[in-house]
């Protein structure tokens, strides 16, 4: 029971961190039919970017309140990784908007590998270890020396991914820019007829994809207090997997796939094998396609001629 | 929102140029500023510190402004003005294309055969070697694997990104059952064939029935399991450690090319030692190899189940309302293209005389896709070409060793070669997202073959 409670726990948490990246891919995917290859990868470089701000603010700034620091950084990386894939979306995905299938998805691949060379290039190859923050835990349950506990850090993931979750679902539902990203998705070129700017809400599209994406880089770092330049691709194809696991082009099928995935992957290498575990969630993600091509919550797609 | 490409047409005033330029250094220095100008390192105590390389950044930062200014007044204006003038191919143009069509393929096949004669004659054997080594068969092994993926992508339309996966099974295959039952190569190669192509079929299967990028992310998963198991099923693969002393290739059991051997073809031939000899000889077999993919595909084109792909591809439904069995139609593509993977693997895995799972990461599939995509999917000639430009194009960049003087003697750059392969992606798509070759010879045809341009048809192909 206690082991269970505690996978429960970590498979939350882990899942959490899925669910922010894979709304990226998502409404990405739902708006212009593309898989963001590289948003992995710009979820490592929020990383990057939110190690280095906080190095920043605590060593050098001497910010000695650990919480207003995770809050700064988290609003610095969101903005700077914001803007990286607004970059990235203007230079690398719009030319080719238009063009044929495979285009996007190959000039997303490109994107991939600069990325994670360009990291490796400028802040070297090793890991990158932080000081612990926030190290204390809460004892949940307690029998034969075995404690499931709760971290204050797993506290602070699940209500900065709820909070942002409502933030997020109350600008796609009510604001009008929210509304222009539905119309998008639906119809792009009827939605440019009725005077939604396209463009624009294509490259917000973006930037909110990414500034999730720098969420979950900023939590990640203080979950695992390390990173390192090839850390975007595993988790990026996990969240990818959550997001069709879901329904691709469903937000909260995205939140609930990332959570199963999260959950898959934790009870599988507690009561399985953890040298499997990767395995079990690819293994997942090709049975579910394989039976309900459409995932958990998405539509199912109809082909006409 | 900084002003769009497209409205930078050539009346765009130079007072807007320069705003927009500053706009992009801003933009630059917001994202290169942090990552590039603060470097974290870590000190004796394995604590981050942060060192600052401002003088960097503010190169980065020019160089973008400057580029950004020279793309809004003088590229962009100048590339259209050329679209607005030309109203067509010119004669010419159209005639000395045809002509390079023509000649190209037999020029560049005696070129291939020659070129480790061109190479020993100009270096000896012993400088021979890099070049044969590094540049062929480095090269040709991609060629190879691009020609058969281009069976699953470029004819069958089919998006796969786990390719390595049979890659993998070809080279593991010959790996194990070599240093196990010390079974010949030429046993071994159709044998890993015939595997990687079950496999094939075995995952093809259930997948096939999915579409475009649903596909894709299963294929991608398949490769990612195999490489998994590959590093956990320590009894069988030994782990991340790999499979080494692969036995190498003998000449049809014939001659050895192993120094203790008997019948080591230097004492047969009483020509001094060199290891030249066995590069060559790997040389000249990945080349038939490739050829033997291509001339198979060629062929393939033309019969029934060839023309099925490439109708595939184009259109499934109209496919399936004219009776084609699009499930068989995919499998045989399937099987075909992870039968040539499974041989270049058994080829890698004893060229190398080692593998591991390393080798097989997914960066492998998206090269190999790309080299596809970048070829122009579909043409034999523009995938040949995609793999000399990012194969070779990045191995010279390990000999640029004169750029040691100018960046100074830390510079390293076999460290950037990846950071170029992908830029280079990404520059190929926007300048040609149809690839090197997108014109089209079709293979049916009524009274005269025409060449077509790929944009004119839904795919890319005539």
């Amino acid at each position: 029971m206690e082991i269970f409670l505690q996978q429960l726990i970590n498979g939350i948490t882990l899942g959490s961190i899925y669910g922010l990246i894979a709304i990226g891919y998502t409404m990405v995917f739902g708006i212009i039919g593309m898989v963001n290859f590289a948003h992995g990868d710009v979820f490592m470089v929020s990383a990057f970017i939110a190690m280095i701000f906080f190095l920043l603010f605590t060593t050098v700034l001497g910010i000695s309140s650990v919480i207003v620091a995770l809050i700064l950084v988290m609003l610095i990386a969101m903005f700077l990784t914001g803007l990286l894939n607004w970059a990235i979306e203007r230079v690398a995905y719009r030319p080719l908007r238009g063009s044929f299938r495979l285009a996007p998805l190959i000039s997303a691949i490109g994107m991939s590998i600069v990325l994670s060379n360009f990291i490796q290039v400028a802040q070297g190859p090793r890991n990158k270890p932080l000081p612990p923050v926030l190290s204390g835990t809460i004892t949940l349950m307690e029998r034969n020396n075995f404690a499931a506990t709760i971290s204050y850090k797993q506290i602070l993931i699940w209500v900065v991914t709820a909070v942002l979750l409502a933030g997020f679902w109350y600008v796609v539902q009510k604001t009008p820019l929210g509304r222009a990203q539905r119309a998008c998705e639906q119809d792009r070129k009827m939605a440019a007829l009725l005077g939604v700017n396209v463009d624009r809400t294509i490259s917000l599209t973006f930037v909110m994809g990414a500034a999730l994406a720098a969420v979950a880089g900023t939590l990640y770092l203080t979950y695992y207090g390390v990173v390192n330049f090839s850390d975007g691709f595993t988790p990026g194809v996990k969240a990818f997997t959550a997001a069709v696991l879901g329904g691709i082009g469903s937000l909260p099928g995205a939140v609930l796939g990332g959570l199963l995935i999260g959950l898959i992957e934790t009870f599988w290498s507690g009561y399985f094998s953890i040298d499997y575990k990767d395995v079990a969630a690819f293994s997942i993600l090709a049975i579910v396609l394989i039976f309900m091509p459409q995932g958990l919550l998405g539509r199912p797609e109809v082909e006409k001629v | 929102m900084a002003p769009g490409i497209a409205t930078n047409g050539p009346g765009s005033s130079p007072g807007a140029a320069i705003r927009d330029a500053i706009l992009a250094g801003v933009i630059a220095l917001g994202i290169f500023g942090p990552l590039v100008g603060l470097k974290t390192e870590q000190n004796m105590q394995n604590e981050l510190i942060i060192t600052t390389r401002w003088g960097t950044v503010a190169i980065i930062v020019a160089i973008v402004i400057f580029g950004r200014f020279l793309l809004t007044t003088t590229i962009w204006p100048a590339i259209a003005r050329r679209k607005a003038s030309d109203a067509g191919p010119s004669r010419t143009s159209v005639a000395v294309k045809a002509g390079i069509a023509r000649w190209f393929p037999p020029v560049g096949l005696v070129f291939l055969f020659v070129y480790p004669a061109i190479v020993v004659g100009l270096l000896g054997f012993q400088g021979s070697l890099k070049w044969v080594d590094n540049f062929g068969i480095q090269i040709l092994i991609y060629v190879m694997l691009g020609w058969g993926l281009n069976i699953v992508v470029g004819l069958a339309g089919l998006l796969d990104l786990g390719y390595v996966a049979f890659y993998a099974v070809g080279a593991y295959a010959y790996a194990l059952l070599a240093t196990h039952f010390g079974l010949s190569f030429w046993i071994l190669l159709p044998l890993a064939g015939i595997l990687a192509a079950l496999w094939g079929i075995m995952l093809g299967f259930p997948v096939l029935r999915l579409r475009g990028d649903y596909l894709a992310i299963v294929t991608l998963a398949f490769g990612e399991i195999i490489r998994l198991v590959l590093i956990n099923f320590r009894e069988l693969t030994n782990g991340s450690a790999g499979i080494s002393s692969i036995p190498k290739i003998t000449f049809f059991g014939l001659y050895s090319f192993d120094i203790s051997a008997p019948n080591y073809v230097a004492k047969v031939f009483d020509l001094p030692m060199s290891s030249a000899y066995y590069k060559i000889f790997l040389y000249y077999l990945i080349l038939l190899l490739a050829l033997l993919t291509a001339f198979v595909t060629i062929r393939l084109r033309k019969l029934p189940v060839g023309r099925a792909w490439e109708a595939l591809r184009e259109d499934e439904i109209a496919c399936r309302s004219l009776g084609i069995n699009t499930t068989n139609t995919k499998l045989t593509a399937f099987a075909l293209g992870a039968m040539f993977g499974g041989f270049a693997g058994s080829f890698f895995a004893a060229r190398q005389g080692f593998v591991s799972p390393e080798s097989f990461t997914f960066m492998e599939s998206a090269v190999i896709v790309a080299i596809v995509v970048l070829g122009g999917m579909g043409s034999m000639i523009g995938v040949a070409l995609a793999a000399v430009a990012m194969i070779g194009g990045t191995e010279i960049l390990r000999e640029l060793d004169f750029l040691k003087a100018v960046f100074g003697e830390g510079f390293d750059p076999d460290q950037y070669r990846m950071l170029f392969f992908g830029l280079a992606m990404v520059l190929v798509m926007i300048w040609k997202p149809r690839g090197f070759v997108s014109a089209r010879e079709p293979t049916v045809f009524l009274t005269e073959r025409k060449s077509i341009s790929g944009s004119l048809v839904k795919e890319g192909h005539g």
